[in-house]
């Protein structure tokens, strides 16, 4: 049975209170991503349609990655 | 109700672990109820809150999707029975007139740019809705609400609010009458 923990309460609480903002950036870029990117289409434009696409699959990746490293400070 | 053999400290919630440290079944209702410490309240409640931010996360990606799906698959004009909309001599050269296509649709204009040659458009602007007005001479169409501007060759928006063009309906000369058979995508 696993007790230890590389980070005491307080660390883990600092790092949890780091890892947010960053989340909420991301999850805002992807808000004016797929905003511009609905824009774009209606007006016409579809070729920006794939790139926006794997940026924000990017960012996602990205947050799940930041989302995995907080449940393995448990 | 069953018991768990182990008498050895279990975990409740994250890093809680229950003061006499027995099995969470042995634990009062109450904790069982409510089994995260209030030291890992903050902890845990934040937490939380980034995996519902990766969930949103996760939705912007599946509507980024959809905008693909529909760009690269949706259907760019949808064809209709061909409908006699004016006869070729209803319209001087300049002049316009509306109609609905298919049936029942909104106001539609027809515009006739030369000798044999028509065009025609969703008559509501882009913007708000308000009908456009044809400034053939220059070669535009006008929205008088708000001062919007239009091709008229094209649809596109050229000038003020409106950001979309027109979506155009797709017309066809056949003798002496002017067809429509057809209605492209504003998105196209």
């Amino acid at each position: 049975m696993k007790h230890g923990s590389r980070f005491a309460r307080s660390q883990r609480m600092t790092v949890v209170s780091a890892i947010l903002p960053f989340v909420i950036l991301i999850v805002v870029l992807q808000l004016w991503l797929l905003t511009a990117t609905v824009n774009a289409y209606l007006g016409g434009d579809r070729a920006v349609a794939l790139p926006a696409a794997l940026v924000s699959l990017v960012c996602l990746g990205l947050n799940v990655g930041l989302l995995r490293y907080l449940y393995r400070l448990d | 109700m069953s018991h768990t053999t182990t008498d050895a400290p279990v975990p409740v919630g994250t890093r809680s672990v229950p003061p006499d440290g027995a099995s969470p079944r042995k634990q009062p209702r109450w904790r069982r109820d409510f089994p995260i410490d209030w030291q890992e309240d903050d902890y845990v409640s934040r937490r939380d809150l980034i995996k519902y931010v990766v969930l949103t996360s996760g939705a912007f990606v599946v509507g980024q999707l959809c905008v693909v799906y529909k760009s690269l698959f949706a259907r760019r004009a949808t064809a209709f029975e061909a409908s006699a909309v004016a006869s070729v001599n209803e319209l001087a050269v300049g002049g316009a007139k509306t109609f609905a296509y298919p049936p029942g649709s909104t106001p539609r204009l027809l515009v006739r740019t030369g000798a044999r040659a028509f065009v025609a458009y969703d008559q509501q602007c882009t913007h708000l809705q308000c009908p456009v007005i044809p400034v053939v001479e220059q070669g535009k169409l006008h929205c008088p609400c708000h001062n919007g501007w239009f091709d008229l060759r094209t649809g596109d928006a050229i000038a003020g609010p409106p950001q979309r063009r027109l979506p155009r309906v797709l017309v066809e000369v056949r003798a002496d009458t002017v067809y429509a058979t057809g209605v492209e995508d504003a998105a196209t």
